[in-house]
């Protein structure tokens, strides 16, 4: 563990926790501009969590302890998902902790954790988006573990910075099977971070909510902490997928400190790129029915089985 | 020479009647077509019998013991079908069933589809073999529906889908085979799915690739057979198209896919030197049989109960050449003769009886003996003789059959026996009250002309008390050449 | 480890998509979209025969693949524009099993058909063979949509589907079959589609629809 190597690793979380709520201002400023609206800063998001640390927060009367805890875990399962993932650099030493798998049960806690506090007020609202938010969590994990397989099985380790490293070193080549998994990727990003077509961030229409409906009962510093926990969980599936499907530039070991300084606007330019992408697929397709979303989720995983099953056939 | 004029009259008939077909006397030309390409048929057999097997246009073409004699048979079929069709398409168009457009179509197809048939049997090139399968089942499909009834329309759907999904299956099948021929007989392309080829090289072909290839091209062919459970297209086509293609296709065309299934055996059989081609013959043969007799006895429509039977025929014909060896396969030769024969003038008559009675429900034709001797004799005959009552064919062929599988197969001996029975007491209990009967209705004045039926059912009866030597030795060459476990 | 040549790359990528669009297929409802789908199809069938021949520089592939762009690419998905246009079939009724089931059988087969060409392909000697696995499932999957659905229409652009497949099978097998075979095959095809012309026409006059609901009177045993 060289001092390059902490280094790395404090810079990435640091710069995860900084950039994601600039990346979900992004993509929402891109959406308005393909919408043809005034769009927000980029920083809107920062000034709305400001707003929301600076006031006092409110809990029901029935609360219990979990209810407190809650966004501190979601946030803290979050933070360490951005330590694992390689989004700068691959020589994390937090990586050895964690592989790709293990990042899965992570993202899995925080959705438990997140679940569990909706339901303790008792409300109906926060009942109804935790059980949607279990049934898309239930589809979409069998399709992102597929995914994560067909990667490990190309570069035969699990790891993910490892993976990274392996499909950096191979010469360019057309690979149908990863092509297959990136769709299905996408597909899984959009469910699990609440954006259209699976959900709308940016309405509270009881109908059709999950994300939202499970946050109703939070105010001040918790809802802070949750929506900067829902900003980072998009930044850190941007940098999975990049890990998996887009790994050139991520810094090496060996590179030095150099090799850092060009991952860092490398991020950047591919953090843009996703988020302009992003916000073209939110804005030309159209929001799902709810009991349509398990249909939109078979098909993610369908593709990823395809994926790993033509790995299999072709051997590539 | 006699090969092109055997292959070309029937197109050009098929030709000609397209552009005539409407005319007074289209009905004779089908007969003179027919006719011709009968005679060409004869001229190819005595050619074949003094010369031995004949190999021409670039070997694409094989005329052997096997196939000349279904040649024959075919054209002679052909012949016996349109002389019956002539008068049988003149009622229906009086009774304003078909317009002038759809006798041409029917006179044009039926030549076409008699040409596809001859390709089929002559052709040495495998690939060519699926093309003319899967012509013969085109050129059949909208005689099937030439009513134009909403029940004919669902036999021809149906007959379209299940038999080109099945004819995708033996094209597969055909391809694996190329497949493995390809790394013996070497990438040229050429030679490589000429039968006589990969028959010669048989010994050396990849035995996995062919047992996969001949479980598609069985299933494949199959379905154009009849097999149970692939056989559901097959009593709706006969029932709800015209009468003289019921005969034609269960008379010819079920012979024709037996013999590509059968010429395919062959080679697999010699690549694999193991039982499983058999095997699977002979299973699928008894489900055919057991189930056709079962289905025979629920039958209310007269077109269909002869349908199944022709089920159960295929069924035994199947099973016999699954058995091998010289006696069945000569049984199962000789079976393929006699059904096609009886069948085909069973129905004839059959068309008659429910052209006079203007329905196809058993329940409602009766006493067919008071109201036409002839119709009911015939019926009654052609019914008798395929039951396999002595002294007609069937019961010699059927006869065969048996005691060869008292010896190699005992364990079918009591399945088949028991089917037959069934099938025994299911057709005579239905063809019984319908021949002897009491009617009201009058008696016809004029009788109708009968001879195809009597013409069929005296050569059945006559190969029954005596085959002809050199038809005997024309079999024996044909089962030496099928061989067997 | 050494990537493939850019060819073979192309290959097994354009194989991946037959795939794909077989799936495809399996879901889409919409007539129109089934038929374009089938045009793709073809197209990619075409241009991997393209390749073939490129790499083995044998002239009946080329023939072969302008026969593909005739006649699967450009002729009969015109005709079957017409015929919906004509007809006024635009939407498949809800399949026989839901659209997640057909696609978990379909899952089954894709493994089942790799299971089956691994054999094969082992004693292959083309440099295509890997594709044999799914060109086989390609054949299946059209099978299976043959099964689910209930318009004619489907049925036929299923059937269509299951032909390509053949022809992709014989393609990463031996390098094609040999051309009075394609020819012939290709003729029968054609045929085939101008006899199904003829009997919607029929069918519709009818039924007024063509729905094949209506085509289910006939039974074993009446």
């Amino acid at each position: 563990m060289t001092p390059l190597d902490i280094t790395t690793q404090l810079l990435q979380v640091l710069c995860a926790l900084a950039l994601a709520p600039a990346f979900l201002g992004w993509v929402n400023q891109c959406r308005a501009w393909l919408q043809n609206r005034a769009a927000p800063s980029v920083l809107q998001p920062y000034r709305g969590l400001r707003k929301l640390l600076i006031k006092e927060s409110v809990l029901a009367e029935n609360a219990s302890s979990l209810f407190r805890f809650a966004p501190y875990i979601v946030f803290g399962t979050m933070v360490a998902a951005a330590a694992i993932i390689p989004s700068m650099g691959t020589g994390l030493p937090m990586s050895l902790a964690a592989d790709g798998i293990a990042l899965v049960g992570l993202l899995a806690t925080a959705r438990v954790f997140l679940s569990l506090a909706a339901m303790d007020v008792g409300t109906a609202f926060g009942t109804l988006g935790a059980r949607r938010e279990m049934m898309v969590g239930f589809l979409a994990e069998p399709a992102l573990l597929m995914t994560l397989f067909v990667a490990a099985m190309i570069s035969h380790t699990t790891s993910l910075p490892l993976i990274a490293a392996e499909l950096t070193n191979r010469a360019p080549a057309l690979y149908p099977s990863l092509a297959f998994t990136a769709v299905a990727f996408t597909m899984v990003l959009l469910a699990e971070n609440a954006r259209i077509p699976v959900d709308n961030p940016a309405t509270h229409l009881e109908l059709t909510m999950i994300h939202e409906a499970m946050l109703l009962e939070y105010s001040g510093r918790h809802l802070a902490l949750m929506e900067w926990a829902a900003a980072l969980k998009l930044f850190n599936y941007a940098c999975i997928g990049f890990a998996l499907f887009l790994p050139w530039g991520t810094s090496r070991e060996a590179w030095g400190p150099a090799g850092l300084a060009l991952a860092a606007p490398l991020l950047l330019l591919k953090l843009a790129l996703a988020g302009g992408a992003l916000a073209l697929i939110e804005t030309v397709s159209a929001k799902l029915r709810v009991f349509r979303a398990p249909e939109f989720l078979a098909t993610a995983f369908l593709l990823a089985v395809l994926g790993l099953l033509v790995h299999l056939l072709l051997g590539d | 020479m006699e090969l092109l004029l055997l292959l070309g009259t029937p197109v050009l008939g098929a030709l000609v009647l397209w552009a005539f077909g409407a005319h007074r006397r289209a009905a004779e030309l089908n007969v003179l077509f027919s006719a011709t390409t009968f005679a060409a048929a004869c001229a190819l057999t005595v050619q074949v019998i003094a010369r031995g097997p004949v190999l021409v246009l670039h070997e694409q073409f094989l005329i052997d013991a096997f196939n000349v004699f279904l040649v024959t048979l075919t054209a002679f079929v052909g012949l016996t079908t349109a002389l019956f069709s002539r008068p049988y398409m003149r009622i229906e168009a009086e009774h304003g069933r078909v317009g002038a457009p759809r006798l041409r179509l029917y006179h044009s197809m039926y030549q076409l589809f008699t040409a596809t048939m001859l390709v089929a049997l002559t052709t040495n090139n495998l690939g060519l073999l699926w093309v003319a399968m899967e012509a013969a089942t085109l050129s059949t499909v909208l005689l099937v529906t030439l009513y134009r009834t909403p029940a004919s329309l669902e036999a021809g759907w149906k007959y379209f889908i299940l038999c080109g999904v099945g004819i995708a299956q033996a094209l597969f099948g055909t391809m694996l085979i190329y497949f493995a021929a390809e790394r013996v007989l070497g990438a040229a392309g050429v030679t490589a799915l000429l039968w006589t080829h990969l028959n010669a090289v048989k010994g050396q072909l990849e035995p996995a690739v062919l047992s996969l290839a001949f479980v598609f091209l069985l299933v494949g062919y199959g379905t154009k057979v009849g097999l149970a459970p692939l056989h559901n297209w097959l009593p709706d086509a006969h029932a709800e198209g015209p009468t003289p293609i019921s005969a034609v296709l269960s008379g010819l065309l079920l012979n024709v896919a037996i013999y590509a299934v059968v010429r395919c055996k062959i080679l697999v059989e010699g690549s694999l030197r193991s039982a499983l081609p058999s095997q699977m013959m002979m299973g699928f043969g008894l489900v055919s049989v057991v189930l056709a007799s079962l289905f025979l006895w629920r039958q209310r429509d007269i077109k269909r109960l002869f349908a199944y039977s022709s089920i159960e025929h295929m069924g035994i014909i199947t099973f016999a050449f699954g058995m091998g060896g010289p006696v069945a396969n000569f049984a199962a030769l000789l079976h393929m003769t006699v059904h096609s024969l009886t069948k085909s003038a069973i129905f004839f008559a059959v068309g008659h009886a429910a052209q006079k009675a203007g329905t196809q429900l058993i329940d409602n034709i009766r006493g067919l003996l008071t109201l036409s001797p002839t119709v009911g004799w015939g019926l009654m005959l052609g019914s008798l003789a395929i039951l396999g009552l002595p002294p007609f064919g069937v019961f010699a062929s059927e006869f065969l059959i048996l005691t060869t599988a008292m010896k190699q197969q005992p364990w079918a001996t009591p399945v088949l026996l028991l089917a037959l029975a069934i099938a025994f007491a299911a057709i005579f209990g239905k063809v019984q009250p319908m021949v002897f009967g009491d009617t009201e209705a009058r008696r016809l004045p004029h009788p109708p002309a009968l001879l195809p039926v009597f013409a069929h059912l005296a050569i059945v009866l006559l190969l029954g008390l005596y085959v002809p030597p050199y038809l005997a030795g024309w079999y024996r060459d044909a089962a030496r050449l099928i061989g067997g476990p | 480890m050494n990537p493939l040549p850019l060819d073979l790359q192309l290959l097994n990528a354009c194989a991946s998509l037959l795939l794909l669009l077989s799936f495809s297929m399996l879901a889409q409802r919409r007539v129109v979209n089934l038929v374009n789908l089938l045009a793709l199809q073809g197209a990619l069938l075409c241009f991997a025969t393209v390749l073939v021949a490129l790499r083995t520089g044998q002239a009946h592939l080329y023939l072969s693949a302008a026969l593909t762009l005739a006649l699967k690419v450009i002729g009969l998905p015109l005709l079957l524009h017409r015929l919906i246009r004509r007809l006024g079939v635009y939407w498949d009724a809800e399949p026989v099993i839901n659209p997640s089931g057909t696609m978990l059988i379909g899952l089954l087969i894709v493994v089942f058909s790799f299971g089956l060409a691994q054999p094969l392909a082992a004693l292959a000697s083309t440099a295509t063979r890997s594709t044999l696995g799914i060109a086989i499932a390609v054949i299946l999957l059209a099978f299976l949509a043959m099964i689910t659905r209930r318009k004619a229409m489907s049925q036929v652009v299923a059937f269509l589907s299951m032909e390509n497949g053949l022809f992709f099978g014989a393609m990463s097998a031996t390098y094609g079959m040999p051309m009075v075979v394609e020819l012939g095959v290709a003729l029968d095809v054609l045929v085939a589609m101008l006899v199904l012309g003829v009997f919607f026409f029929q069918i519709r006059e009818q039924f007024d629809s063509l729905d094949l609901h209506h085509l289910e009177s006939l039974k074993e045993v009446e």
